[in-house]
Order: C-alpha cells, then sequence, then structure tokens
C-alpha cells in the first residue's frame, strides 16, 4: 500500500510538471493558434496524470475521481478545437514564420462553372 | 514522504497558475484570454483535489467537479459569441 503512495505521489509531480510546460509554453509561442496547441494539449496531460496520482494515493476516492478524468478527457479537446475555430472565423493574424497557409488558398479558389463561363 | 512530494506538486501548480495569469494580462487578441483563463482552471482543478487530500475531505472533489464544467461552459460560451453565434 505504501509503495502504491509513492507511485501515485511520483504521478502527480509528473503531472504538476506538465502543467508547468504547458503554461510556459503559453507564454513563448509566437502566434494564437500555436498558444491554443501548448495550452490545451499540454494541460490535458497533465490533469489526468495528477488526478490518476490521487487515485493511486486514495482508492478510496475512486467513482468521482474517475468522474474527474473523464470529464477532463472529454471536455478540454472540444472547448481548444471551438476556440481555434472561433480564432479563425474573426481572422487572427498568423505568425509571420507560416509557411503553409491551405485556407488562405481555399478562399482564392475559382468554382468550375466560372471557368467554363469565361471560355465561352 | 507522500505528504512532501504533494506539497512540491502543489507549488508547480500554483506557479504554473501565476505564468499563464502573465499571458492573462498581455495577451493580444481575444482567444489568447481564453485560452489562459481555461489553463488556469483545469491547473485550479488539480490544486482543489490536492487540497482535498491534505484535509481528508471527499466533498471538495464535488467542488472541482462543477468548477471544471463551468470552465467548460465559459469557453463554449465566450467562443460562440465571439463566432456571433448568440
Amino acid at each position: 500500500m505504501e509503495t502504491l503512495a509513492i507511485i501515485g505521489a511520483f504521478l502527480t509531480l509528473a503531472g504538476s510538471v506538465f502543467l508547468l510546460l504547458g503554461s510556459i509554453g503559453l507564454l513563448r509561442m509566437p502566434d494564437c493558434f500555436n498558444r491554443i496547441q501548448a495550452g490545451t494539449k499540454a494541460s490535458t496531460l497533465g490533469t489526468i496524470l495528477s488526478l490518476t496520482g490521487f487515485l493511486l494515493i486514495m482508492p478510496g476516492w475512486w467513482g468521482k475521481l474517475l468522474i474527474l478524468i473523464i470529464s477532463v478527457i472529454i471536455t478540454n479537446p472540444v472547448s481548444s478545437h471551438v476556440l481555434a475555430r472561433a480564432s479563425h472565423y474573426i481572422k487572427v493574424p498568423l505568425t509571420k514564420a507560416t509557411l503553409i497557409n491551405k485556407y488562405a488558398e481555399d478562399e482564392k479558389y475559382i468554382p468550375v462553372e466560372d471557368l467554363k463561363n469565361e471560355k465561352e | 514522504m507522500v505528504n512532501t512530494i504533494l506539497a512540491i506538486a502543489l507549488g508547480i501548480m500554483l506557479l504554473s497558475i501565476v505564468i499563464s495569469l502573465i499571458r492573462f494580462i498581455k495577451g493580444p487578441c481575444y482567444t489568447d484570454r481564453v485560452i489562459a483563463f481555461d489553463v488556469m482552471t483545469i491547473s485550479s482543478l488539480s490544486i482543489i483535489a490536492g487540497i482535498a487530500f491534505f484535509s481528508q475531505r471527499m466533498i471538495y472533489l464535488d467542488i472541482a467537479m462543477v468548477y471544471g464544467i463551468l470552465s467548460f461552459l465559459g469557453v463554449l460560451v465566450v467562443a460562440r459569441y465571439l463566432e456571433k453565434g448568440l
């Protein structure tokens, strides 16, 4: 039982390190979309790891901790995706180091029927 | 042993909240502030679980659950507002 608690404590420490890395990435990334990536992915993994550590430390609380872990797994990527969609919709500027932007190419796309009309 | 490691972990989580607070104040566009708010609430969800361990009360986990759901709904509402969907 004691070794299980120590393993859980180290898992919680690893999860907190992931949370710290996520917030440092939030501070250092150059672009809005990069910040969404860095913030949400790392904080999801960090929360899952730390809650799993608490589940190993206190096995009597497994019900509520499991509900918390599952709700974090479901809700956090959804909120990240909705934010990225909204920030693309309001045309947040990309960083200058961007090489490929498929959405800007799609906006210059001319439908095939217009090309046929021009030929005639 | 376990208490010491958990205290260090809670300190690191608190440091991550402080660092994302800098981005929350400084952020140039709207979504930076929203994503900084999201990271802050997710980190504080782990901190609430740690406080529940240190005070040995299981009822605090309910607070963490409600906090997570409220954070998700807040982000969703702000994103729909930015899309002019509301």
